[in-house]
């Protein structure tokens, strides 16, 4: 019962970022130290004892998972994310590795499987083994979960997410997860109802998400990364922006139950040309942030409601270092369904489907 | 140039204030007796309104007390004159509020009103400058509800007021047929952010959802994001960019198609996914553009899930996004197509713009009850949908400086379905709809614009004691040349353009200059010939076998159809030796007009005539003298003696010589006195006249008097008889009754005939049984 060789690579190409797995297993023989080829211990090397990798690559340190026993052996799971971007430059170094020399299967999800496949076959001689990306999505996800993060539950929820004061992340595990609604959001936002493993639907999806957030920042503060975005959004003050309730009403609109403080037009404020000429980019920032997330919480609110699903699972790389929008979706989940709905989510946000891809690859393995 | 009135610009140049002389008759009408204000005041627009009441002149025949006397005519013919109710709705730019205020002030004679009703988002801001100008005391009223009660009314009773926005069909605006229930339904109004709205019934709503992603977010944003200061602007940069630069699609994720996903290639997948980079320039254009999509399809999909989860299919949209502007109904049009996969329909509003105006001002006048009555809307006095194609120019869309306006008059009954409809919400009363077919309405505005001059020379003579008849029949014609002219440019502006519509407009025109019956002289000669002829064809029926006698019927409604002053080909003969030719005409359709006719289900008619009687005819009569008198009376007679009871349904108020009710009820007294048949009929209530509610010389039956409908079912009608051109070819030719019916007419006009597949004075005569329902007792019926 000898396991496929290594290299074990899972991969998940989205329109932003290539997010990567890596099993380092850490029960080699001596025998297969010996056997294993310069390439792959110079992979496994460069892999593990880096952080970054040339200009936009990155480790994901935190989200390691040690010890951890797949198709029998033991070892720890690396996450690795880079710009879509760098893609070419990814497949020139396979090339330059002479990666298809290792004969693995390069197990490959998202988009880009597709639109890289013939790049990755001419380029660097590989073949991929393509991957339904929700399919992915979901079975990593799972996996994650069954196996926890390094002794802690990977889900979280918030409690208290109405009151600023009180409201803490709380652990929590997915234990019979059935059904859940499952809002994936990458550059776009997917919503899945899932069912079982094996059993779900997308429900909808809607072009407002992680890409929108970050392209229309770039456009109105000329920011250049998710990170530099952030940062900026969690200085700034979105109501300088938006229009309130209270903008137009002075108070609450009590025939209908709206709050003052409710935003009544995103970028509302921004009609006016004073008002233009008075704000900042950190509250531009802030208000892209705020109603990119709003608008996800109030489609998933919908379609949970329509699809009478009360748990709601929020995963993808948009809510990376992302407080202020896991913390609004949380509260928005709560109010508007007057605590019926919880908002849940996972440390490892936008791996999933990576580890879903990973996954694909041990089980051609396990069934020759 | 009645309704898009430019304010002086030489005298407004320097101050906006009472140097303008607004043209009183044209914008603010009837403000003399004006009562009941109310006003909406948004972003940009202000919609006024108030309630007038108007005195026009309305023709009445009044029977002389003996008329045995020779020489003298049958009726007398008098005008009187009447007041009806009508509501103004105005709307114009923020800029002149000062102005109009100034002016209403100065014409404001009643001094009863001491209330405004304001609504809208400037309400608040102009309330002290309202106050100041008028007297009046601002009454603030919620928006959300004026806003409801606005709609509510306006698809109540504007036909073709909701309509579907096709951006490259052969017409780009669907109109729907009033439903005969409104409710339920849901209201999506975009104004800076989005409000969705649940309507149940006429009191019961509820605002069940909403998004801060509005026509705000499309400003401010696209402001921020292309320097641009204008809403209009921003569309027209929408318009005319490319949004595939900005945003990220399916295939530039996957090079193509998600297959297993159903998602195309083209779809977005991330809105402005593409401009996450710091060494792109982006287009003015295709920012404004992505913009627009990404906001009309946010909308979109969460009123498809707020109609899915409601359950409700239809679904309107309204607030400034969408006003008007092709762009923005467009793209909210694909992204519901997109979302619902078809299922539900983008509803638009052709009086959008009003419903917080009109829903302010019913606040306001709920002692009056307008409620109870039905309105009707006065093609005379409306601007119509304005013109929005073919391309988005800003400044022939900004309308700067015009007014647009709304009037709806008062009717004097109110309307109902005919209950005897196959399926009331189906139902179209017109045949052929111009809006789409471009052959058709360019033959009928051509038409149309011939017969004008006939219409303006029959007006004044109608009124020879009246010395300034000329001038206002010069008014008349230089409106309803106007009228034609806007609808050969937009066709769509009262809804699907019709012939009955035109027909509407023209008579609407006619009664805005006092001309309330050109053909009263002319239909008051006609009846008083025909009725000398009345017991001579009598007798010579009676003289016929039965089956003989039935076809002579048919063919005398028929040849008496002829008689028909609207119908192009009669109207062009003068009223001089030219009377004999039409007389020709006519003996030609009555002894001569070769079966098969052009429709024919005569011998299916005759079978069914050998069957038991009818229970009840509901008769729906065209024109005054022979029609009515040789062709119709002695074919109701007939009916009579067979043991079915008739309901004679005429028009409430004259349009070119159609017999009108009052009239109906002089000449069935007169021939009741010669005919002892038609005199039972009468005394034993087995003959009852009734007013169809409409003064057209089509017919909508899902429009009629309230009161022939209760008669109708409490007779148990189980034929109906349509007759004439107007009433069963125009309109009705394909309406599908739940009983018998019986569609008679003569087609006078050539290049109808000709759409038709026959000639000049072609007959049809279209008897038809529903399907499924075999008429009773008669097995011997079988219609082709």
């Amino acid at each position: 019962n000898k396991s496929k060789s290594f290299p074990w690579f899972g991969m998940d190409i989205g329109g932003t970022l290539v997010k990567l797995v890596y099993f380092e297993p850490v029960d080699i023989t001596a025998e297969e130290e010996q056997e294993e080829v310069e390439n792959l211990k110079s992979i496994r090397r460069y892999l593990t004892s880096n952080v970054a990798y040339g200009k936009t690559g990155v480790r994901d340190v935190h989200l390691e998972l040690r010890n951890l026993t797949m198709c029998g052996r033991t070892g720890n799971l690396h996450f690795i994310r880079f710009p879509t971007q760098a893609m070419p430059r990814f497949i020139q170094m396979g090339h330059d590795k002479n990666f298809s020399s290792l004969h693995t299967t390069l197990c490959a999800t998202g988009g880009g499987a597709y639109k890289f496949e013939n790049d990755f076959r001419t380029m660097a001689d590989l073949e991929l083994l393509k991957l339904d990306e929700l399919d992915c999505l979901i079975r990593g996800l799972l996996y994650v979960d069954r196996v926890g993060f390094n002794g802690h539950p990977e889900c979280y929820y918030f409690q208290n997410p109405s009151d600023t004061q009180s409201c803490v992340k709380k652990p929590c595990t997915l234990e019979d997860p059935f059904p859940m609604l499952l809002v994936n959001i990458g550059s776009g936002v997917s919503i899945l109802a899932v069912y079982s493993e094996n059993n779900y639907k997308r429900v909808t999806g809607t072009s407002l998400g992680g890409g929108t957030f970050l392209g229309l920042c770039c456009l109105l503060t000329g920011c250049e990364t998710f990170e530099e975005a952030l940062e900026m959004a969690s200085k700034g003050d979105s109501t300088n922006v938006d229009k309130l309730v209270k903008d137009i009403y002075g108070g609450d609109y009590e025939r209908f139950g709206l709050q003052g403080s409710a935003v009544a037009s995103s970028f509302g404020h921004m009609m006016s040309k004073e008002k233009r000429d008075s704000i900042s980019k950190e509250d531009l920032a802030r208000a892209t942030l705020v109603t990119i997330t709003n608008n996800i919480g109030s489609i998933a609110r919908m379609c949970a409601v329509n699809e009478k699903i009360e748990r709601v699972v929020f995963v993808g790389n948009f809510l990376r270092i992302n407080t202020v929008s896991t913390k609004l979706l949380a509260y928005a989940m709560d109010f508007w369904s007057k605590g019926q709905l919880r908002a849940l989510f996972l440390e490892h946000e936008g791996y999933f489907g990576a580890v879903g891809a990973l996954m694909e690859l041990l089980k051609t393995t396990e069934d020759p | 140039m009645a309704e898009f009135v430019r304010l002086d610009s030489s005298t407004s140049r320097h101050t906006m204030d009472k140097s303008i002389t607004l043209p009183p008759d044209e914008i603010f009408r009837n403000l003399e007796n004006a009562k009941r204000f109310a006003i909406d005041i948004g972003g940009s627009l202000t919609k006024l309104a108030y309630y007038s009441t108007v005195q026009h002149k309305v023709a009445k025949v009044r029977s002389f007390d003996k008329a045995t006397k020779v020489n003298i005519p049958l009726y007398e013919i008098s005008v009187q004159e009447e007041v009806t109710a009508r509501l103004h709705f105005i709307k114009f730019e923020n800029a002149y509020i000062e102005t109009c205020l100034d002016f209403i002030k100065d014409h404001l004679v009643n001094t009863e009103t001491k209330v405004i009703k304001a609504t809208g988002g400037g309400a608040h801001k102009f309330k002290e400058l309202i106050e100041r100008k008028l007297g009046l005391k601002v009454d603030k009223e919620d928006e959300m509800t004026c806003l409801i009660k606005g709609c509510n009314f306006v698809l109540r009773n504007i036909p073709h007021e909701a309509f579907v926005y096709a951006k490259h069909a052969d017409s780009e605006f669907r109109f729907q047929t009033t439903q005969p229930d409104i409710f339920p339904y849901l209201l999506v109004n975009i104004g800076s952010g989005v409000s969705i709205v649940k309507v149940e019934s006429e009191d019961k709503f509820e605002r069940i959802g909403g998004s801060s992603i509005g026509g705000g977010t499309f400003w401010g944003l696209g402001a921020l994001l292309t320097k641009t200061k204008r809403f209009d602007e921003l569309l027209q940069l929408a318009s005319k960019g490319q949004h595939t630069s900005v945003d990220m699609l399916v295939k530039d994720i996957y090079g193509g198609s998600y297959g297993s996903l159903g998602l195309t290639g083209d779809l977005i997948a991330s809105s402005f996914g593409k401009s996450a980079t710091a060494d792109k320039e982006f287009s003015k254009e295709d920012m404004a553009k992505s913009l627009l999509h990404m906001i009309s399809n946010d909308i979109g999909q969460l009123a498809c899930l707020y109609a899915k989860l409601h359950n409700l299919s239809r679904v309107y949209f309204g607030g400034f996004f969408i006003r008007g502007h092709p762009v923005t109904m467009h793209t909210i049009t694909y992204s519901i197509n997109f979302f619902t996969k078809g299922e539900v329909q983008a509803l638009f509003l052709r009086h959008e713009g009003y419903l917080g105006a009109i829903g302010a001002f019913l606040k306001g006048a709920e002692e009056d009850n307008p409620n109870q009555y039905s309105w009707g809307e006065n093609y005379a006095g409306s601007s119509g949908l304005m013109s929005v194609s073919p391309d988005m120019n800003p400044m022939q869309r900004a309308r700067s400086g015009t007014f647009d306006m709304l009037e709806m008059d008062r009717l004097e009954r109110q309307l109902v379905n005919l209950p005897l409809l196959q399926d009331p919400s189906s139902y179209i009363p017109d045949t052929m709809d111009l809006t789409e077919d471009a052959l058709a309405r360019e033959y009928w505005l051509y038409c149309f614009e011939e017969a004008l001059d006939g219409v303006v020379k029959r007006a004044v003579a109608s009124q020879p004691d009246m010395p300034e008849a000329a001038e206002r029949a010069e008014k008349f014609r230089q409106k309803y040349r106007h009228k034609l002219q806007t609808l050969r440019h937009q066709p769509f502006a009262y809804g699907s353009l019709t012939v009955r519509s035109l027909l509407d407009t023209r008579e609407h025109c006619l009664n805005e200059f006092n001309f309330p019956d050109p053909y009263s002289k002319i239909k008051q000669n006609e009846n008083d010939i025909a009725l000398k002829y009345y017991q001579k064809a009598v007798k010579s029926l009676e003289e016929l076998s039965w089956e003989e006698r039935q076809f002579a019927l048919v063919r005398g409604v028929l040849a008496g159809n002829v008689f028909d002053w609207g119908a192009k080909a009669v109207s062009e003969m003068t009223l001089g030796p030219q009377i004999w030719h039409l007389g020709l005409i006519y003996l030609f359709i009555f002894f001569s007009s070769e079966r098969p006719w052009l429709v024919d289900s005569y011998d299916q008619w005759l079978e069914r005539l050998r069957g038991p009687p009818h229970k009840c005819a509901l008769f729906f009569v065209d024109n005054s003298g022979v029609d009515i008198i040789l062709g119709v009376i002695p074919f109701v007679r007939e009916l009579l003696s067979r043991g079915t009871e008739v309901v004679l349904a005429s028009n409430s108020g004259p349009a070119l010589n159609d017999v009108t009710n009052g009239e109906l009820q002089i000449l069935t007294e007169r021939i009741a006195a010669m005919d002892p048949v038609i005199q039972a009929g009468l005394r034993e209530d087995r003959l009852t006249l009734v007013q169809s509610g409409s003064s057209s010389p089509c017919l909508d039956l899902s429009r009629l008097d309230k009161v022939l409908a209760q008669v109708v079912r409490e007779r148990q009608t189980d034929l109906v008889i349509i007759e004439g051109m107007g009433r069963a070819i125009h309109t009705n030719y394909y309406a599908m009754l739940s009983c018998e019916s019986l569609k008679m007419a003569v087609i006078k006009n050539s290049w109808l005939a000709d759409r038709l597949g026959g000639k000049l004075f072609s007959v049809v005569f279209k008897y038809e049984v529903p399907a499924g329902k075999p008429s009773q007792g008669s097995a011997a019926v079988t219609p082709s």
